[in-house]
């Protein structure tokens, strides 16, 4: 295949994932990964190398509109970020020392949690956080509040340390696979810690570049990132995930995100397969 | 959001630099990455490309010097590669930020808490 046509067709590909992956709400990395180790024969750390780096960008890029709608939850950010990048950077360098087969199952797990998790849709129907609501006073002071029609609703952030415990196993599955791990982040937020949704989401999506900027820093100096690969992934799901970001409000997601499901129940099957079989 | 409001430094200020400091980033980067890729395909694109085999980058590639040294000499992937560093460095650039943000405010324990972060993230630029 000619350099020409492998960045085309790569391009048509990232940007098909990168719009899945954002009207499921799982991100580019956890669709592009497979598709490039299945459909193009890529190495499993060249492709991670190559999703780590979409997955700065559309995290970056989102950020930047969210972080004025005032949901997102800084403080509980930066403590959650000392988890997951020290994560990141265990999952990085697992990367470069596990064989490619153990690595290629580990992704086939994820794959079927990605596809449990859409069809559950990420519990986004509950809207008031469970437990107790009433601030405490902690010296991490991470309660906050969020804009709703009513004005300013406080919440109560619990069970920090399990949350904590859960960014790190994101961040090392981020490192490990070259995913962005948003769905495990926002379940050790919403699930966990009992943030609201709404922060959760645009939290973990702030969360998501800086976990994923600490493993890319490791494919960087260890090799596994080649530009040739990273050009098309990078300027296709970029525009694919926006687009997607776009178009959710207008579209009815629940039948697409029920057929999304199995397409990643099929991503995981085949991850499997590559797994045993080997030759990755 | 929590944290004082102390001067000038509120929160809502450190959100709008930090909004801006990402768009700038994720700019930057694209328009690197697509002006290398130009370069590239224009030179190399019909050479034959096959990721089956890993044997990992090339030397130059891998550091911060090398990389600047490929992109000033105008080759493809350097230039792409350098995008992709300004792409890892937006979210540094974010983190740095947070810690003057905090320190503004006087909230030294999340001050320190994003320095961790931030020594963490140089740490892996220098792995290898």
């Amino acid at each position: 295949m000619s350099a020409f046509v492998f960045t085309g067709l790569v391009t048509l590909v990232a940007v098909a994932a990168g719009f899945v992956g954002s009207l499921t709400g799982l991100g580019g990395g956890v669709i592009i990964v497979p598709l490039l180790i299945l459909c193009f024969g890529v190495d499993i750390r060249y492709a991670a190398g190559a999703s780590l780096l979409s997955v700065i960008a559309t995290s970056s890029g989102a950020a930047a509109a969210y972080v004025k709608e005032g949901y997102s939850n800084i403080r509980i950010a930066m403590f959650l970020e000392i988890a997951t990048t020290t994560g990141a950077l265990v999952g990085a360098s697992l990367a470069a020392r596990l064989n490619a087969s153990w690595i290629a199952m580990v992704f086939g797990f994820v794959l079927v949690g990605s596809a449990w998790l859409t069809v559950r849709g990420h519990g986004s129907q509950r809207i008031a956080p469970t437990g107790d609501q009433r601030p405490s006073p902690s010296r991490l002071r991470l309660d906050s509040s969020y804009p709703s029609a009513h004005g300013p609703r406080p919440y109560h952030v619990q069970r920090v340390p399990w949350g904590f415990s859960v960014m790190f196993l994101a961040g090392g599955l981020s490192g490990l696979l070259g995913i962005g791990s948003g769905a495990l982040k926002v379940i050790g937020m919403d699930g966990v810690m009992r943030v609201p949704f709404k922060v959760s989401t645009t939290t973990s999506n702030f969360m998501i570049g800086v976990t994923a900027a600490a493993s890319a820093g490791v494919y960087v100096s260890r090799g596994y990132l080649d530009p040739r690969l990273a050009l098309p992934v990078v300027l296709g799901v970029l525009p694919g995930a926006l687009v997607g970001a776009t178009v959710l409000p207008r579209i009815r997601a629940w039948k697409l995100r029920k057929a999304f499901s199995v397409v990643v129940l099929l991503l995981s099957v085949e991850m499997f397969y590559k797994g045993i079989r080997g030759g990755l | 959001m929590t944290g004082g409001d102390t001067g000038r430094w509120t929160n809502q200020r450190v959100e709008n630099v930090i909004g801006n400091i990402l768009r700038i980033g994720v700019g930057l980067a694209v328009t690197l990455i697509l002006i290398g890729g130009i370069f590239f395909l224009a030179r190399h694109g019909s050479e034959r490309i096959d990721y089956r085999v890993f044997s990992g980058e090339p030397a130059d590639l891998r550091g911060v010097e090398g990389i600047a040294r490929d992109a000033v000499s105008l080759s493809g992937r350097g230039i792409v590669q350098l995008g992709l560093l300004a792409l890892i460095g937006t979210p540094i650039a974010r983190v740095a930020f947070s810690v003057l943000g905090f320190v503004m405010q006087r909230d030294w324990l999340f001050a320190a808490f994003t320095l961790l972060v931030l020594a963490i993230l140089g740490y892996s630029l220098h792995f290898a």
